[in-house]
């Protein structure tokens, strides 16, 4: 088996709506996934479900060959599935280098008392994690911005702290909420790059939501959509830019007849 | 039955009073986002308004004497209620310029010179007796000196300050306002407890099944149920009202949509500090309860309570709240457990908030992820 | 390595034997010259650093709005002088070692009294922490206040400790032998060592992360309800301790003492050092326990002109005296999280 991920029918009710309904994807180990549909459609909520924000109202999820709905959202982080967020959520009154630090706390194995009484033990996984904290910002570029404050950092080094800390907690899958919003064409270039590295370096598996076409054709080797919930289509860039659903699904029924999905 | 409906009045009644008090605590609640702790004393400082009404202002007669100028008394209550509503709402339109707008918008000249009056008060009456010509002189030479030497202090401070949107901080400089307030009035009105004696005819009327109202706690329930119901007019159907919701859901977007946010929440301020006196001044004219300048504070605490209870910045849910709790109350009071008439409140509200984390009415604001 | 941790560990019980027998000494020095008014204040002021310090780690560190804290100090205060007052009397006035009068005695007796003033308290912070994990910001705020007053309610309504009275004769303990300084500074210390060790450890990290932003604490794999009841029970646990300490050493104690002003004195500390600093903490607790004390020559405008300082420090600071900065052996070096660009936090 090498399925990292694999979701079976996956249903998430809010009051009447479902947000999502009947959702089957899998991710290989070593896969880069992307998650592409309409605003609204549901793509943030799979990423919640994922994580364990929500709980599946029916169906099941299975992660590293366990059932994981119904685990909390740290027990699935301990378990191996990062994230970042859309609307970024770092720690802001915390230093750039000690937002990583935090993710990095379940390698920690001494315990609260060692921390309160500062025993040698902890001192000891402290500093380690310390030092692969500092390694994990170099890998990110983000060494030159270590002991600033990560509410003042600029826009682009924000979303890459948060690729950092997601790092930082050693997953197996890291899911991305579009790590591109908000960034110009240069900014998203490099991105598309440090993606793909990180992929090698720390051997994951990547799922990314994302509006941009260019990057998500771009570095992605199959592609869901998601509309209203539902998968509509599924299968590599080229597929997809030429299936007639999703073109429908972004640009309107009209146009599903004759134009081919540009990639903008 | 007779001792359970008797409860369940007298209930109703100290609800009422709650709920008017609830309601401001609920409505700045709403539109700021802050616990304004000196509610609770704006209530006593429209006790002792009525107070002064009665005892010195207005020409009340005895009607243990005269009992044919009941009316004549009756329509000076009316005056003694408009004049607390009046100068509470001034003293909550104070508290928000000079103690809470800061902390959203910056210290101003303004506020040094206003807060320069502000110490001179105790520096000036610790020498001088103010009530006099040459005190009050003395009073306003010295608040403007005291201004003056402030001013280029708080410019220095005002630079340099980083204006959060801490609910901490507010909620301090709430705490303060509160202590100025009770310690204010032990110097001005006096620590000794005070009460206003009988002014008004007082009318006991049998209800069929034993049980009896008295006219003063049916007055108290009117007046509140009628002050409850012009809020809510104001509120829904006039454009301040609509312009406070606004305010309420969003504060950027109604500064965007081009509302004078500080002038509609100096008015939020006023109405809810006009409720506060306007219960005041009944508890103080209709129960002849001993006022002092602590009083406001537990039934303060009791009607924030209610205003949590009910679910904070929801207006009904105030007077749910108030009414719920006033009625708990008094079967606490009524029954041997009556010692513990002060802990019902909160236990009601450990309950309910553990079942309802928003409180009865409040909207369960799930944070998006 | 193993040279390395045995080091380690001398150094460690060195440092503390060093602070003990410090202590020691330097709380005889005190005794025998301080006056007995500035020697009381002073005593008051570690009480009310160790409260300030503790509530901090609720407050501040962990970012939950509690104002309560005044019902631990009250259950820490009341099992320990019901220990000394009525247990004790009552089941082991014979046993050996437990008599009070002796200095051994006294102190074995003030140590019981602590444990069980303390595992008290905790026990309370639990059951209080537990409304932590639904509600947030104000609502929790508020229940925190209730059960402070519903603890003093119940409090008022036991005979056995004196109801309204409260309990009085309690025995002077913390003082056998001079040694209440050493006692309550004991207590300070443990309480800042112990919060600042937190601090400048990962662990400690994660505690501020829930502060931040607990679903974002969540996702990094933090067991964010595990660290609130956990900063809760701490945080009582120490205002327990200072409970009994008080009780040992003013004698008296009454409902009144643990009323809702002095939870909300202990917030004040808190905020007006600044959220999460325990400098600001250490330093506004003395500040605000020796003003009145400082004022007390104004009279009756003693009250008035501090609640006028308490609005005039909060509108022209509002971060706190320290913002979340610390004072340190390392300050001198380097200043921790000080924003580089000093963009006001929206």
């Amino acid at each position: 088996m090498n399925r990292l991920l694999e979701t079976k029918a996956i249903t998430k009710k809010f009051g009447g709506l479902a947000a999502v309904s009947d959702l089957n994807i899998w991710l290989d180990f070593g896969e880069l996934i992307g998650m592409i549909g309409p605003n609204g459609a549901g793509k943030t909520t799979v990423f919640n479900l994922l994580t364990g924000v929500y709980e599946p109202t029916e169906g099941d999820i299975s992660f590293a060959d366990q059932r994981i709905n119904g685990l909390k959202t740290f027990q699935i982080a301990r378990i191996g599935a990062a994230r970042t967020f859309q609307n970024i959520r770092l720690f802001k009154n915390l230093t750039t280098l000690e937002n990583v630090k935090v993710a990095g706390h379940m390698n920690t194995h001494s315990g609260l008392y060692a921390s309160l009484f500062k025993t040698h033990s902890q001192l000891t996984s402290d500093s380690e994690i310390d030092g692969r904290a500092r390694k994990m910002l170099e890998a990110m570029n983000l060494s030159h911005a270590a002991d600033i404050r990560a509410g003042d950092l600029a826009y682009g080094l924000q979303r890459r702290l948060e690729i950092a800390r997601a790092l930082a907690t050693s997953p197996k899958l890291l899911l991305l909420d579009e790590p591109a919003a908000g960034m110009n064409p240069q900014e998203k270039q490099e991105l598309m790059g440090l993606i793909r590295k990180i992929r090698e370096d720390f051997s994951l598996t990547i799922l990314l939501i994302e509006h941009d076409m260019k990057l998500v054709m771009g570095i992605c080797e199959r592609i869901y959509v998601l509309d209203y919930g539902k998968i509509i289509a599924q299968g590599n860039p080229s597929e997809i830019s030429r299936n007639p659903k999703v073109i429908a699904a972004y640009l309107g029924e009209d146009y599903s007849d004759d134009t081919a999905l540009e990639t903008p | 039955m007779q001792a359970l409906l008797q409860n369940l009045i007298y209930g109703v009644q100290l609800g009422s009073l709650y709920a008017l008090i609830a309601l401001g605590y609920t409505m700045v609640y709403g539109v700021l986002g802050l616990i304004n702790f000196a509610h609770g004393d704006v209530y006593m400082v429209g006790a002792y308004v009525g107070f002064y009404a009665c005892t010195k202002w207005l020409p009340f007669q005895d009607i243990s004497v005269h009992p044919e100028a009941a009316w004549h008394n009756l329509g000076m209550a009316f005056i003694t209620l408009m004049l607390a509503i009046l100068l509470c709402a001034a003293l909550g339109m104070l508290i928000e310029r000079f103690a809470y707008r800061p902390l959203r918008n910056g210290l101003k000249d303004l506020d040094a010179h206003f807060w320069g009056f502000v110490i001179a008060l105790p520096l000036t009456a610790k020498f001088i007796t103010i009530a006099s010509p040459f005190g009050l002189i003395s009073f306003i030479g010295v608040g403007i000196v005291v201004g003056y030497v402030m001013r280029p202090l708080i410019k220095h401070l005002a630079s340099r300050i980083k204006l959060t949107s801490s609910r901490l901080n507010a909620l301090i400089t709430a705490i303060g306002v509160s202590l100025l307030l009770e310690n204010g009035g032990i110097l001005l009105f006096g620590a000794n407890p005070n009460f206003i004696p009988n002014l008004l005819p007082e009318r006991k009327f049998n209800l069929p099944g034993g049980i009896s109202v008295q006219s003063g706690q049916m007055a108290i329930l009117a007046v509140s149920l009628f002050l409850m119901i012009s809020l809510r007019y104001i509120v829904l159907y006039t454009k301040p009202g609509k312009a406070m919701r606004a305010i309420s859901y969003d504060i950027e977007a109604a500064k965007l949509m081009g509302i004078d946010t500080d002038r509609v929440i100096s008015f939020t301020f006023a109405i809810g500090a006009g409720l506060a006196g306007a219960g005041g001044a009944m508890v103080a004219a209709f129960t002849h309860i001993k006022i002092t300048p602590l009083f406001g504070l537990q039934p303060g605490l009791k009607a924030f309570v209610a205003a949590v209870l009910g679910g904070a910045g929801n207006i009904p849910g105030a007077v749910l709240g108030g009414i719920l709790m006033g009625v708990a109350e008094a079967f606490v009071a009524g029954s041997k457990y009556v010692s513990y008439r002060d802990a019902i409140a909160f236990c009601l509200l450990i309950l309910v908030l553990l079942f309802r984390p928003s409180g009865l009415l409040g909207k369960n604001v799930v944070e998006k992820v | 390595m193993i040279g390395k941790s045995m080091r380690f560990w001398i150094v460690r019980f060195l440092t503390i034997v060093g602070i003990l027998l410090g202590m020691f000494f330097l709380s005889k020095i005190i005794t025998d010259n301080l006056d007995s008014y500035y020697y009381q204040i002073l005593i008051q002021c570690g009480i009310f650093i160790t409260l300030a310090v503790s509530l901090n780690l609720i407050n501040g560190i962990t970012g939950q709005f509690s104002i309560g804290h005044a019902g631990f100090y009250a259950v820490g205060a009341y099992v320990g002088a019901s220990w000394t007052l009525l247990w004790q009397p009552r089941f082991l006035h014979s046993a050996p070692f437990l008599q009070m009068g002796t200095t051994f005695g006294d102190a074995i007796n003030l140590v019981i009294a602590l444990v069980l003033g303390v595992l008290a308290a905790a026990m309370a912070g639990f059951v209080v922490g537990l409304p932590s994990l639904r509600l947030r910001g104000d609502y929790l705020a508020i229940v925190t206040l209730g059960f402070g007053e519903v603890i003093r309610i119940v409090v008022l309504n036991i005979d056995e400790v004196g109801g309204a009275r409260g309990l009085s004769g309690i025995p002077t303990l913390v003082s056998t032998g001079g040694m209440a300084v050493f006692w309550v500074f004991l207590l300070v210390i443990a309480v800042v060592v112990l919060s600042k060790n937190l601090l400048q450890s990962v662990r400690g990290l994660t505690w501020l992360a829930v502060r931040e932003d607990e679903i974002a604490a969540d996702a990094m794999g933090v067991n964010t309800t595990k660290v609130k009841v956990t900063a809760f029970v701490i945080g009582s646990a120490f205002a327990g301790a200072a409970g009994v300490l008080y009780a040992h050493f003013f004698t008296g104690i009454s409902p009144d003492v643990f009323d809702m002003n002095t939870s909300i004195v202990i917030t004040t500390m808190v905020v007006l050092g600044g959220t999460g600093s325990v400098t600001g903490a250490i330093l506004a607790a003395t500040l605000l326990t020796s003003l009145p004390e400082m004022l007390r020559f104004l009279k009756d405008y003693r009250m008035v002109i501090y609640s006028l300082s308490l609005i005039i420090m909060m509108l022209t600071r509002p971060q706190g005296l320290f913002g979340t900065k610390e004072i340190g052996w390392k300050s001198f070096h380097r200043r921790r999280r000080t924003s580089a660009g000093g963009s006001a936090a929206a």
